[in-house]
């Protein structure tokens, strides 16, 4: 029948809305090649300005390469070979331990992912109810929206040791400093979101006579939900940001936090370590950054765009 | 101007309803002053170290603002750059998009390590890469999101593709640019401590609260943290004041809704 | 037929949209021809191609099969060399400009010098009679005063032609028809040719020296009507027993046409999104 209709209005960019699977999957491939493309760059410059190259990916360069340049943040100690790091990973994870260095991490990503997912959930009720609140009460909005944006400008990693005494050198505490990074682009997202439906719209919940209840769940919730997930993604960052924040200044045992501050100690006899740990950390964001945007396909799958926070 | 006040009324009621039951629930209570210090011993520290505080705001302050440049020039440049070509574009947003949820602070001892640990450069590039990828990310949705009837009029005039940039798409994507640097202002003061954290000259905020914190000394530590707080929020309303003046059709606008 | 000094010289025109699943022809067989300083109306209903066919006068989008010249050019050469002026239905005015700016952007593109610009504005503005908002902003004017606006900028830069689609469709009735008394000024001061898509039978019939009818889907030329009506016309002449007369041929026109297979807006005319 007819074609499709594109109508004057904003367009979604190309890394924006993706809806169809195969939009994932070519999402997903740039991804690898651009990872591809960083490593690649990276033992370039390696090979231009870094430490001699005795080998390659355990082929024995002879004789070895004598880069050109000497530029101290590409040696071997401040930027190791790609596949150093990589090996490392496979390696024991101190001298003593039997179990690999993947092993350890994988184990300690997963002991902060569980802080932080608790954290961000708690994050983002208090953020979605503080929202509600301020929606129906302008007076409380306009006396307590400063402070919950200046909240953000303390340094958590400040609050963190005072959390940690009140409630423990466990989970808990991790929970309660990742949910304080967590709230705050749900609040603002949530304020935008609930206030966000036609007015014609809330005008006909008002000739029903619906109660405010009902108008918050049929009206403005639906209506919020783009901006909302907007927001957890940026939460579900800085959720993961909280718990490794939380654990590394005051020692909890078992996390990625932990890890870090053992192996930069250890940095210069072993630095592909604490760049591994690096990755594992990053691997983490992305992939609780991904969950929370597959959820998002799926919830606003019948929505047309994507909202810009 | 009494409008005004009367507008911040509740904020300022909140403010100082807020330090009354603080000072009054620390001394009723008895809480144990060194866990929770009461306001006015916070207050104290703030008078005794002045001296200090203000040098080590300072130095934070300028690996704040050095990293917020250097983020901020490198994010547009590549936002320009790749919000040309839409091939770089779906190649570098879904990698922009992933690499804004690494966590930072994963690479601030590599940083340090990098630029050195007392140097400022180090703590400079944390920031750096703290702003970057949402000034990057928020530009080329900016730059790409114009009207679809916006470029169609500028079809009509054969205009170039430098005037549909300057035009329509750069004043366009103004508001995308200013919601990032908001962020970023405040990330930038956060991403300085927590890289002074790891290392970093005595003088500075990060550090005087980390040694404020092992020593027990709490109303000290909290009088570093509400200088850092007030350095961001002192950054975050300059950026809000440049806002207004570049984009007053915006802001207003704002007003009417 | 088609003199060589005509502003529009449209032959067998054809457009198709969509692929080898689903196609949609929105066009078939196409011919005419518009001398200068005529006001033509293309109506039909929705559906039709109407606003196609305009889009296409203006290079927006190209034809399937036949040719489209504008002041003897082919359309494309028309655009670049700026013969036409343009009214979209929306005012499509930038938010971040004034009034004023927003009349200059056409200007400020062919590198008008400023001086020339700033009189050339003033000129436009008070055609238009929004002198006096001149430093406003589009959101504080009401509808009517953006089409306004939007024509100043059409305007601005003296086009032989001026393409004009269903710019009054948002308007209440009273606005339009004041609107339509206004344009006519413009256009008898200016001498333009105008190419009008509109919707509204009494609207065709009192701005028009010709009445192009178009049938629904696939879109044809069903007649086109002479409209006599004595110029300068005004509110008098919407009580001439001949308008009236006009009205209905073009009404049975239409019918005989046929209607849309789709009730619905402007909206159903499939348009193609820009890079």
């Amino acid at each position: 029948m007819t074609g499709a209709t594109a109508s004057f209005g904003r367009r979604a960019d190309v890394g924006g809305a993706l809806a169809s699977l195969g939009g994932i999957i070519r999402s997903i491939l740039a991804f690898v090649v651009v990872v591809l493309l960083i490593a690649i760059v990276w033992e370039a410059a390696k090979w231009l300005g870094g430490g001699i190259w005795r080998e390659a990916f355990g082929i024995v360069l002879d004789p070895p390469h004598m880069p050109p340049l000497r530029i101290t943040q590409l040696n071997d100690t401040n930027l190791p070979h790609v596949w150093e790091v990589v090996g490392a990973l496979f390696e024991p994870a101190t001298r003593r331990s039997e179990f690999s260095l993947f092993a350890v991490l994988l184990d300690a990503a997963l002991f902060t992912w569980r802080g932080a997912a608790i954290g961000f959930a708690l994050g983002a009720a208090i953020g979605l109810g503080l929202a509600i609140l301020f929606v129906h009460s302008r007076l409380l909005e306009r006396a307590l929206v400063p402070y919950v944006i200046a909240s953000q400008t303390i340094p958590i990693i400040a609050l963190a040791p005072m959390v940690v005494l009140w409630v423990g050198r466990d989970w808990p505490s991790v929970a309660i400093i990742s949910a304080y990074l967590t709230f705050f682009p749900v609040t603002i997202a949530g304020i935008r979101g609930l206030k966000s439906p036609d007015p014609r719209a809330l005008e006909l919940m008002r000739s029903y006579a619906a109660d405010w209840k009902s108008v918050l769940w049929k009206v403005r919730l639906p209506a919020a939900l783009p901006y909302l997930f907007t927001a957890l993604k940026i939460s579900a960052t800085a959720s993961i940001v909280g718990a490794i924040v939380a654990e590394a200044p005051t020692g909890i045992a078992g996390g990625l936090g932990r890890a870090i501050i053992q192996f930069n100690q250890q940095f210069t006899s072993g630095p592909e370590k604490l760049w591994a740990t690096a990755f594992i950390c990053a691997a983490l964001g992305i992939a609780f950054f991904g969950l929370v945007r597959l959820a998002e396909m799926i919830v606003l799958r019948n929505r047309q765009r994507e909202v810009e926070a | 101007m009494i409008d005004r006040l009367r507008y911040y009324l509740p904020t300022l009621a909140v403010f100082v309803g807020g330090i009354v039951l603080w000072e009054g629930a620390v001394r009723a209570l008895e809480i144990q002053r060194f866990l929770l210090p009461p306001p006015s011993d916070i207050a104290a520290a703030l008078v005794t170290n002045r001296d200090l505080l203000m040098a080590a705001g300072l130095t934070t302050l300028i690996e704040a603002v050095g990293g917020f440049a250097i983020g901020l020039t490198g994010g547009l440049v590549v936002a320009f750059a790749t919000s040309r070509f839409a091939l770089a574009r779906g190649a570098l947003m879904p990698f922009a998009i992933a690499a804004n949820a690494i966590p930072i602070i994963a690479f601030a001892p590599i940083a340090n390590a990098w630029f050195g640990v007392t140097s400022p450069v180090s703590k400079m590039m944390i920031v750096a890469m703290l702003v970057f990828f949402p000034v990057m990310i928020n530009t080329v949705r900016g730059l790409t999101s114009a009207d679809a009837a916006s470029l169609e009029l500028m079809r009509s005039y054969a205009a170039s593709e430098r005037e549909v940039l300057t035009r329509v798409r750069i004043p366009n994507a103004l508001p995308y640019f200013f919601t990032a640097i908001k962020v970023g202002a405040t990330l930038s003061l956060i991403g300085a401590i927590v890289g002074e954290y790891f290392g970093g000259a005595t003088v500075a905020l990060g550090r005087i609260i980390v040694e404020s914190a092992s020593f027990l000394r709490f109303a000290q530590a909290w009088s570093a943290i509400i200088v850092a707080a007030a350095l961001g929020i002192g950054f975050y309303l300059i950026i809000i004041g440049i806002e207004r003046v570049a984009m007053p059709w915006h802001a207003s606008m704002r007003g009417q809704t | 037929m088609s003199g060589t000094n005509s502003v529009v010289a449209i032959r067998d025109l054809g457009k198709t949209f969509g692929n080898e699943g689903s196609q949609t022809v929105a066009l078939s067989g196409i011919n005419l021809t518009i001398q200068p300083g005529e006001f033509v109306s293309l109506i039909g209903p929705s559906g039709c191609g109407k606003s196609t066919l305009l889009r296409i006068i203006g290079d927006l989008t190209g034809p399937t099969t036949g040719t489209v010249e504008v002041n003897g050019k082919p359309a494309a050469r028309a655009r670049t060399d700026r013969d036409y002026g343009m009214v979209f239905q929306a005012p499509v005015l930038f938010d971040w400009r004034t009034i004023e700016a927003n009349v200059a952007l056409p200007l400020e593109i062919i590198d008008m010098p400023r001086a020339r610009r700033v009189q050339r504005i003033a000129e436009m503005l008070s055609l238009v009679e929004l002198s006096d908002f001149a430093r406003h902003h589009p959101w504080q004017l009401s509808g009517g005063m953006q089409q306004r606006a939007a024509i100043a900028r059409a305007l601005a830069f003296e086009p032989r032609l001026l393409l004009m689609d269903e710019p009054f469709g948002a308007l209440d009735e009273m606005t339009r028809e004041r609107m339509n008394t206004e344009l006519l000024r413009i256009w008898e001061q200016t001498g333009t040719t105008i190419v009008f898509v509109t919707h509204s039978i009494p609207e065709a019939v009192f701005l028009s020296s010709r009445v192009v009818v178009m049938s629904a889907r696939p879109g044809r030329i069903t007649k086109v009507i002479e409209v006599g009506l004595p110029r300068p016309r005004s509110d008098e002449t919407r009580e001439l027993e001949p308008y009236f007369e006009l009205i209905t041929e073009v009404r049975e026109s239409l019918k005989a046409g046929g209607h849309g297979s789709d009730a619905g807006t402007i909206a159903d005319e499939p348009l193609e999104a820009l890079q």
